[in-house]
């Protein structure tokens, strides 16, 4: 029963880290970047959330009413003043941009905010569960799950079903025609981040509710977003809720094995997919 | 009218004379130089190699690593267990570190070769979080709060504390130009030309029949060997080692990459020459702390947005320099018009 418990829980935690994968697979799948700050705007997110907490006196889930929008501001904002202008044919722009970006965030957090562990006050929530049987589950895991399928949901009829998602797809297919047909590149691609943000504050928000946090744990949660994309499959959105639940499930069982293990194990299983299944499990589109 | 390629120019001939009596100077510098002197120059010599070697590879080869503090905790703690645990001397140990650094990186390759372009980098960077936790596991090497250095080995290098410090300091300085060497020398070669045509231009140089996979592999493997020792150099300067310093991201990556981005990259003089602007800064802003990173990060996005070649890539712009003799120089075609 503890094995199946620890299944369950892997689950659960693998909406997280398909939230934190989202945003990453998002941006990948219309411009082809890969922003190495993605981590660290997910902490970011989580210490808006605290601000506004201390603030206003705003319990995190409702300050996310104002932390996605914020959010998605900055992403705007960040794309149309910095990242456009390193888009392009070749890698090392982007790659090396975001990654000072990441250096910087860490550092203006350690500063404003000091190297002390963090926490978001939900509440009572954060303790309730509902027993199944003989297993009991949070109410908060549930509802993070939830929330990864609504929001992988919602952005899969935005890209199939909206004037919206067929411009990603037309400027993700051929940027230089898609610009002749009258989409903006700029805009395009500016709304493409503030959108990956905005889920990135979802997933913020709930990793402050989760865990404790701190300046430097962006890292950790680019590698988990990461893998989740990976193991799924480049640009298939279900593939990368997939590809966190197995990551998800892999740490829980390599915790309940010896807790040294509990991210190894996770690493483990991404490696040993890449060797088997260099595509990932689901794929769509070539990296 | 024939055509001849020469790669010397009168200031790379110039600078080689003047190379011969700086490294002398140098070789000299444990009876000139104090001892705070004498690690900041050792540090300096490791950070340098540490940046040619990753430009190598980002520059040259387009593999943009952001985890190439694998190789450099790898190095450092393979060092310690084989001088600990094994029992070898200090001098034996470190062509290990080499050999062991090219057998543990071949297969590393050819797992995250899968990776492409930007997931390439990050796949690296999932190597190196591996490597930190697998040696956060070993009890016999501290576990996770680390080890230091017995002192029967760090006497075993040299009697007396000056000579140790001497003898550190010609190390990091000979692992230092071993590196350089070892890149001009493979920038020189055929490989190298094949490398110089893949930075250019992938698809062109694979349409040259150039095996790109092979190249790059190869100059992983050599890059990550010499990595793991100047990882070694690193930490027996220190005589402590611990997961977290060994394997830190911060220090073994983020400086490195601003040192080429503000330096210069793709070029051999490029990382050279951001080592020594990076030391000054760090010298003069270190007292900012937190303040310091974050202008080093403006500064690198600044670069990077508006003189993407960095400093010696303007320089060299502007006056044609070149200090090492690597790029091929054609003359004689003005004559065969004629």
């Amino acid at each position: 029963m503890d094995w199946l418990n620890a299944i369950l829980q892997g689950t659960l935690l693998g909406g997280l880290y398909a939230l934190f994968a989202a945003g990453l697979s998002l941006i990948f799948g219309v411009m082809r970047l890969v922003n190495i700050a993605h981590g660290d705007l997910i902490v970011l997110s989580a210490y808006i959330a605290l601000s506004f907490g201390v603030s206003l006196g705003l319990n995190p889930l409702v300050a996310l009413l104002l932390v996605v929008p914020t959010m998605a501001l900055i992403g705007y904002a960040l794309q149309r003043l910095i990242l456009n202008r390193t888009m392009g044919e070749d890698l090392l722009p982007p790659l090396l941009v975001t990654f000072g970006l990441s250096v910087i965030l860490q550092n203006v957090l350690l500063m404003g905010y000091s190297a002390d562990p963090q926490n978001l006050q939900a509440g009572a929530i954060e303790t309730a569960s509902v027993t199944l049987g003989p297993l009991a589950v949070g109410v908060m895991p549930v509802m993070v799950f939830v929330t990864a399928v609504v929001v992988i949901a919602a952005l899969q009829w935005m890209f199939y079903r909206t004037a919206l998602g067929r411009a990603f797809r037309a400027t993700s297919d051929r940027q230089d025609v898609a610009q002749l047909m009258g989409l903006n590149r700029a805009h395009i691609f500016g709304l493409a981040m503030a959108l990956s943000l905005a889920v990135t504050a979802l997933a913020g928000v709930f990793l402050g509710i989760r865990t404790a946090f701190d300046p430097a744990a962006g890292g950790a949660r680019l590698i988990f977003g990461f893998e989740a994309v990976i193991i799924g499959g480049l640009g298939n959105l279900w593939g990368t809720l997939a590809g966190g639940v197995i990551l998800g499930v892999a740490q829980t069982i390599g915790a309940k094995i010896d807790p040294g293990y509990q991210i190894l194990a996770g690493h483990i299983v991404f490696l040993i997919i890449l060797a088997l299944r260099p595509r990932g499990l689901f794929p769509r589109i070539d990296g | 009218m024939s055509l001849s390629v020469t790669r010397r120019t009168r200031l790379s001939t110039a600078w080689l004379i003047v190379l011969v009596p700086i490294v002398l100077l140098l070789i000299a510098a444990p009876w000139w130089a104090g001892r705070a002197d004498l690690r900041l120059m050792g540090e300096i010599a490791l950070y340098m190699s540490l940046a040619v070697l990753w430009n190598l590879l980002a520059g040259y080869a387009g593999l943009v690593s952001v985890g190439q503090q694998a190789y450099v905790g790898f190095g450092g703690y393979l060092f310690f267990a084989l001088t600990m645990l094994a029992g070898l001397h200090p001098y034996a140990a470190l062509p290990l570190v080499v050999l062991a650094g090219f057998v543990i990186s071949a297969p590393v390759a050819v797992l995250i070769f899968r990776l492409r372009g930007a997931y390439f980098a990050i796949g690296t960077w999932v190597v190196a979080e591996v490597f930190r936790l697998s040696f956060a596991q070993m009890a016999s090497l501290g576990g996770g709060s680390g080890t230091s250095l017995s002192p029967d080995i760090v006497r075993s290098l040299a009697e007396g504390r000056d000579a140790r410090e001497a003898v550190a300091w010609w190390l990091a300085l000979g692992a230092g130009m071993l590196v350089i060497g070892t890149v001009v020398w493979l920038l020189r070669s055929r490989q190298g030309v094949a490398l110089t045509a893949i930075r250019d231009n992938e698809l062109a140089a694979r349409s040259l029949g150039i095996d790109i996979w092979r190249t790059k592999f190869t100059v992983y493997v050599v890059v990550s060997g010499l990595t793991a020792l100047i990882g070694a150099l690193i930490f027996l300067q220190k005589l402590r080692i611990s997961p977290d310093a060994a394997f830190s991201a911060n220090d073994w990556t983020a400086f490195v990459i601003f040192i080429v981005v503000i330096g210069g990259i793709g070029t051999l003089e490029g990382p050279i020459l951001g080592t020594l602007v990076f030391f000054a800064l760090r010298e003069t802003l270190a007292d900012l702390g937190t303040l310091y990173l974050i202008a080093l990060g403006v500064v690198a996005i600044v670069i990077m947005l508006f003189a993407p070649r960095g400093l010696w890539g303007f320089l060299r712009d502007r006056w044609g320099l070149e200090l090492f003799p690597l790029s091929r120089r054609v003359s004689g075609l003005a004559k065969k018009e004629a």
